[in-house]
C-alpha cells in the first residue's frame, strides 16, 4: 500500500520493472491466444465444416481444372494440423485468398472498403459519446427526473429494437418523406468521379481539399446511418455513464468535496466524472467495437460500401474467402480494441500504475 | 372475513422467520422475491409481454385469421391494414397478422433452443473451472475469454455461411457465440461457495467431485444464470432476426419476423406495414425480455439496484 | 468572539424517511460552542456523524433537518441561501472525515485537492496557491511537501493521507473544524501523531473544534467539554475535567468500561443499556 513511505528506491524500481514485464508478458499471451483462437475458429468454419471446402470457396460453377488446382493450393491433401499451419501463415500475412465475386485478393478488397466502415463507426461513436455522457451524468445527478426516465427509455429501446428495421423506418421518414438526407450510398454519383479520396475518410478528404460542396454531400449521406449507429452507442454509453456516476456520487470523497465548499457543478464534472471517466474509456471502446460489428446490418440497409456490405454481398454469392477474410479483419480489430481499452484503463487509472 | 383470515395466515406462514420445512423456506423465499418483483411495474409489463408471447404461440392456430403460407395472390397483394387484414397483406397476398402470430413460434423456438444449448454448456464450463481450479481453470477460462472477445454477430454470420442457411443452423451459430458469459457467471458463483463449510462437509462425506458440482454447486448458480439468460434473450432474438434479415436464418416461406422484414424491404416506401409490423413485433418481444430480466435481477439481488 | 458563541445548536433533528417508516437519527440535540474544543461521544449509530453533517449542511438530500436554532456566528444556517452556505463550507467551517482512503479523490493529486479548497474560497494566483499548499503540507509535518504534492492518494500511507486531508480542510483558515473520528481508521501509533498535529493547529489558529469519537478517554484528554449522545439524543454535557462527576448512568457506564492502569478488574464490566435512556 504505502509504497512511498518505504525507502530503498532501487529494490522498488526493480519490483516495478518486474511487474511491468509480467504485465506485458500477460498482455502478449492474451493477445496472441485470442488471435490464434480467432484464426482457429475461422479455419474450422472455412475448412472443417464445409463438406467440400473447394466448392465453398469457388462455388459450383468453376471448371474442373480450376477446382483441382485450388484443391492443391489449399493443401487439402495434407493433414489438418499442417493445413492450419499454412492457413495461419497466410492469415498473418494478410493473405485470405481471392474473392470469387470481385476476382481481387480479399485483402485488397477489404483495404478498399474498410475506411468507409471506420468513418461511419467513428461518426456514430462521436455522436453517442457527445450526447451520451452528459445525458448519463444528468440522469445520475437528477435521479427519477425526466432526463433519467429518458435515458432509461432510450436505453431500453436501444437494447430492444432491430437496428436494420429502425434503419428502414428512418430512411422512409428522413429520405423519402422529409427529404432531409441523401439517397443511400456514400457520395453522390455526380462526385463519384471528380472526387479523389486521399485517406479514404471522405469527410476528412473533402475538408482537406477544401471541396465544401463535396463535404456537404458526404455529410448528407453519412448523417443518417451515423445518427442511427450513434443512437445505439448513446443508449449504451448513457446507461453506463449513469451507473458509473451513481457509484461515484455515493463515495466518501464526494462528501469531502462538498465539505470543501465546491460547487455542485465542480463536484459532478470535476470529481465524479473524472473518476467515472476511467471505466468509461472501456465502455466507449466497446461501443466502438460494437458499431464496427453492427455495420454488417446497417450497411446493407444504407448501401454503405464498407466491410459489412462487403461481407453480406459475399454471403449472397457464397464467396467464402471474402466472408472469412472480412470476419477475421473485423474480429482482429474488435480484439485489438478490446485489448487496447484494457491497456488504456491501466494508463488512465493512477491506482494501477504502482501496483 | 374467514377468507382474509386464511389469506393472512398463509402469508404469515410464508413469511415465517422459522420455517418448519425446507419446502416452507423455499416457498417463503420465492414469495418474498415475487413481492419484490411484482412491486416493479415495468417488470410486470415485461412478464405480461412474455406470457402473451407464450399464449399467442400456443394458440397460434386459433388466433390466426388466415393461412400463414397461402395468400390470395390475385386479390389481396400488399393491401393496407383493414378489418379483414389487421396488419395488411404482403406481396404474396398473405395476411401479415397471421404470419406474425405464427412467427411467435419461431421466435420462441430460437430463444428456447439457444438457451437450452448455451446455458448448460456455460454452466458446465464455469462450474468445472471454478471447482477444479489450477490449470483446468486457467485453460477453460482462457478459451472462454477468447470466445468472449469475438464479435458475436459476425462470427454467427460466418458459421451460418459455412453450415448453410436455415433456422437450426442459426440457432447453433448463436448458441456457439452465447455461452461464454454464462461460464464466467457460473465460475464466479462457484468460487464464492467452493470453500464454504457445507461444500467441505459434503466432501468429507465422500461425495465425488462430479456429484458435488452437479448436485451442490450447479443449483446455486441457477438464479444468477437465469437472470443473465433472460437478459440475453433480447439479444438472441435480435441476432436471429438479423440473420433472418440477411437471408441466413429461417427460409421462406417460414414466417420468421426478420425474414419478413427483409421481404418487406422492397415495398418500404409505399407499403411500410409489410416491414413495419414484424419489426414492431420484434421490438415488443425484446422489450418484454429486457424488462423481465431487469425486474428479475432487481428482485433476486436487491443490492444491484440501479447499477 | 465578542460575547456570542461561534455555534449554537438548539433542538436539532435529522430524520430519514424509509420504506418502513421514519428513522430519527438525531432527536433534539442542543449545545453551544465558543472557540473551544467540544467532544461528542456515543456508541455507533448514536447520531454523532449526522449531527456533524447537519451542521455542515451535508445531510443526504432525502433526509429532513430541522432545528429551533442552528446558527454559526449569529447567522441562521437553515435559512441561509445555498450559495452562502456553500461559501461557509470549507471556508469558515470545515470537516475532516474518518477514512482518508475513501475521502480523498483517487484520481487527483493531493496538491491539486488542497489548492482546490483554497482557490474556491480565496482569489489567489496558481503559484501562490501552490506555495500556500506546500506550506500547509509542511505544517501538518509532511517531510517532503514538494514530492507529496504531486502524489495520488493511493501512493501515500493512511497517516499521511489523513494529514493531507487536514491540510486540505485547514488551508482556508476555518473558524470551526468538525473532526469526525479523524483517527479511527489509522494505526494506534499514527493516531497519536495525527492528533498531536490537529491539536497544535487548532490551538495556534484559535479555532473552535468539534471532535467526534466513540472513545471517551481520548475525548476527555483532548477536549474542554464533552457531549455524550445516546440514540440521537444528548444525555449529558459536562466539562472534561469533571467527567468523574458524571450523573447519567450511560456516561457512568462508559467510564466504568475504560480500563485503568493499575486497576486489576475481573471480569471486565459490560455496559448494561436501559430502555428509558432512549426515551
Ligand atoms: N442514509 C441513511 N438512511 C437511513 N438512516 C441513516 C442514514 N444515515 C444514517 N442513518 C441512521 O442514522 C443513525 C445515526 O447515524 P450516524 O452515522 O450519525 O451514527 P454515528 O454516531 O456516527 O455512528 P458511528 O460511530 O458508527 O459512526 C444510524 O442509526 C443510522 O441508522
Ligand atoms: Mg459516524
Amino acid at each position: 500500500m504505502s509504497v512511498v513511505e518505504t525507502e530503498g528506491g532501487r529494490a522498488r524500481g526493480s519490483d516495478r520493472a518486474l511487474a511491468i514485464a509480467g504485465g506485458i508478458g500477460r498482455f502478449l499471451l492474451i493477445a496472441v491466444s485470442t488471435y490464434l483462437g480467432l484464426l482457429a475458429v475461422t479455419f474450422f468454419i472455412g475448412r472443417v465444416i464445409p463438406i467440400d471446402p473447394v466448392l465453398a470457396v469457388l462455388g459450383d460453377r468453376a471448371p474442373e481444372s480450376v477446382v483441382e488446382r485450388t484443391r492443391r493450393e489449399m493443401g487439402l491433401d495434407l493433414p489438418l494440423i499442417e493445413q492450419f499451419w499454412i492457413y495461419l501463415k497466410a492469415a498473418v500475412n494478410g493473405d485470405f485468398g481471392t474473392s470469387v465475386l470481385t476476382t481481387n485478393p480479399v485483402m485488397a478488397d477489404i483495404r478498399r472498403v474498410f475506411p468507409a466502415t471506420i468513418e461511419l463507426a467513428s461518426v456514430g461513436t462521436l455522436i453517442g459519446t457527445i450526447l451520451g455522457i452528459p445525458l448519463g451524468v444528468l440522469a445520475a445527478v437528477k435521479r427519477g427526473s425526466l432526463v433519467d426516465q429518458l435515458v432509461r427509455v432510450v436505453g431500453l429501446i436501444g437494447y430492444s429494437v432491430p437496428i436494420f428495421w429502425l434503419a428502414l423506418l428512418a430512411l422512409v421518414l428522413f429520405y423519402a418523406k422529409l427529404q432531409w438526407v441523401a439517397f443511400p450510398g456514400r457520395i453522390d454519383i455526380v462526385y463519384q468521379y471528380t472526387f479523389t479520396p486521399i485517406t479514404g475518410f471522405y469527410l476528412i478528404d473533402a475538408a482537406l481539399q477544401g471541396q465544401w460542396d463535396v463535404f456537404w454531400d458526404v455529410f448528407r449521406h453519412i448523417i443518417l446511418p451515423g445518427a442511427l449507429l450513434g443512437y445505439f452507442s448513446l443508449a449504451y454509453i448513457s446507461r453506463m455513464t449513469r451507473s458509473f456516476m451513481l457509484n461515484e456520487l455515493s463515495q466518501e470523497y464526494i462528501v469531502a468535496a462538498r465539505a470543501k465548499g465546491l460547487s455542485e457543478t465542480r463536484i459532478i464534472w470535476g470529481h465524479a466524472l473524472r473518476n467515472a471517466a476511467v471505466p468509461m474509456v472501456t465502455v466507449i471502446a466497446l461501443s466502438y467495437a460494437g458499431l464496427l460489428e453492427g455495420s454488417v446490418l446497417t450497411e446493407t440497409v444504407f448501401s454503405w460500401p464498407g466491410i459489412g456490405l462487403y461481407i453480406t454481398d459475399s454471403l449472397q454469392n457464397a464467396d467464402m474467402n471474402a466472408v472469412l477474410g472480412g470476419t477475421i479483419v473485423i474480429g482482429s480489430v474488435f480484439i485489438a480494441i478490446n485489448l487496447f481499452s484494457d491497456l488504456l484503463y491501466r494508463v488512465l487509472d493512477p491506482r494501477t500504475k504502482t501496483r | 372475513m374467514s377468507m382474509t383470515g386464511q389469506a393472512m395466515t398463509r402469508r404469515e406462514w410464508l413469511l415465517s422467520e422459522r420455517p418448519a420445512s425446507r419446502m416452507q423456506a423455499r416457498l417463503g423465499r420465492a414469495y418474498v422475491t415475487w413481492r419484490r418483483f411484482s412491486a416493479n411495474r415495468l417488470a410486470m409489463v415485461g412478464l405480461f409481454i412474455i406470457v402473451a408471447l407464450l399464449v399467442v404461440a400456443a394458440l397460434a392456430d386459433v388466433l390466426a385469421t388466415h393461412s400463414p403460407y397461402i395468400g390470395d395472390l390475385k386479390n389481396a397483394r400488399l393491401l393496407p391494414p383493414s378489418a379483414d387484414h389487421w396488419f395488411g397483406t404482403d406481396d404474396l397476398g398473405r395476411d401479415i397478422y397471421t404470419r406474425i402470430v405464427h412467427g411467435s413460434r419461431l421466435t420462441l423456438f430460437v430463444v428456447v433452443l439457444v438457451a437450452i444449448i448455451a446455458a448448460p454448456v456455460g454452466l458446465a464450463v464455469g462450474t468445472v473451472a471454478g471447482y477444479a481450479g489450477g490449470w483446468v481453470d486457467a485453460v477453460l477460462m482462457r478459451v472462454t475469454d477468447i470466445f468472449l472477445a469475438f464479435p458475436k454477430l459476425v462470427l454467427a454470420l460466418a458459421f451460418v455461411a459455412a453450415l448453410g442457411p436455415g433456422i437450426e443452423n442459426a440457432v447453433l451459430a448463436i448458441a456457439i457465440t452465447s455461452w461464454p458469459p454464462y461460464a464466467r457467471i457460473a465460475r464466479a458463483e462457484t468460487l464464492t461457495v467452493r470453500n464454504s463449510d457445507f461444500i467441505k462437509a459434503v466432501e468429507l462425506m465422500g461425495a465425488s467431485p462430479f456429484r458435488i458440482v452437479l448436485r451442490h454447486i450447479m443449483p446455486l448458480c441457477l438464479s444468477s444464470l437465469i437472470v443473465r439468460v433472460t437478459l440475453d434473450m433480447a439479444g438472441i432474438i435480435l441476432t436471429a432476426a438479423g440473420l433472418g434479415f440477411l437471408g441466413l436464418g429461417a427460409q421462406p416461406p417460414l414466417p420468421e419476423w426478420g425474414a419478413m422484414i427483409a421481404s418487406g424491404r422492397r415495398f418500404i416506401l409505399d407499403q411500410w406495414w409489410v416491414a413495419g409490423a414484424p419489426g414492431f413485433a420484434i421490438l415488443v418481444v425484446s422489450l418484454g425480455f429486457n424488462l423481465l430480466g431487469d425486474g428479475l435481477r432487481d428482485a433476486l439481488d436487491p443490492r444491484s439496484g440501479d447499477q | 468572539m465578542s460575547g456570542g458563541n461561534l455555534l449554537e445548536v438548539e433542538d436539532l433533528r435529522v430524520t430519514f424517511p424509509t420504506r418502513t417508516g421514519k428513522i430519527e437519527a438525531v432527536r433534539g440535540v442542543s449545545f453551544a460552542l465558543g472557540r473551544e474544543r467540544l467532544g461528542i461521544v456515543g456508541e455507533s449509530g448514536s447520531g454523532k456523524s449526522q449531527t456533524g453533517r447537519a451542521i455542515m449542511g451535508l445531510t443526504p438530500p432525502q433526509a429532513e433537518v430541522s432545528a429551533q436554532k442552528l446558527a454559526f456566528d449569529g447567522r441562521d444556517l437553515l435559512s441561509l441561501p445555498a450559495r452562502e452556505r456553500r461559501a461557509l463550507r470549507g471556508g469558515r467551517v470545515a470537516m475532516i472525515l474518518q477514512d482518508p482512503k475513501y475521502s480523498l479523490d483517487p484520481v487527483m493529486t493531493i496538491g491539486r485537492q488542497i489548492v482546490e479548497t483554497l482557490r474556491t474560497h480565496e482569489k489567489v494566483s496558481k503559484a501562490e496557491a501552490r506555495e500556500r499548499a506546500l506550506d500547509m503540507l509542511a505544517a501538518v509535518q509532511i517531510r517532503d511537501p514538494k514530492r507529496v504534492f504531486d502524489l495520488h492518494p493511493h501512493e501515500v500511507s493512511g497517516g499521511m493521507g489523513q494529514r493531507a486531508m487536514i491540510a486540505m480542510m485547514l488551508i482556508a483558515n476555518p473558524e470551526l473544524m468538525i473532526a469526525d473520528e479523524p483517527t479511527s481508521a489509522l494505526d494506534v501509533t499514527v493516531q497519536l501523531d495525527v492528533l498531536a498535529i490537529l491539536d497544535r493547529l487548532v490551538a495556534e489558529r484559535g479555532m473552535g473544534l468539534i471532535f467526534i469519537s466513540h472513545d471517551l478517554r481520548l475525548v476527555s484528554s483532548f477536549c474542554d467539554r464533552v457531549v455524550v449522545m445516546y440514540a440521537g439524543k444528548v444525555v449529558e454535557q459536562l466539562k472534561a475535567s469533571e467527567l468523574s462527576q458524571a450523573q447519567h448512568p450511560y456516561t457512568r457506564g462508559l467510564l466504568d468500561c475504560m480500563p485503568k492502569i493499575g486497576a486489576d478488574r475481573h471480569p471486565l464490566p459490560v455496559l448494561q443499556r436501559q430502555a428509558e435512556w432512549a426515551l
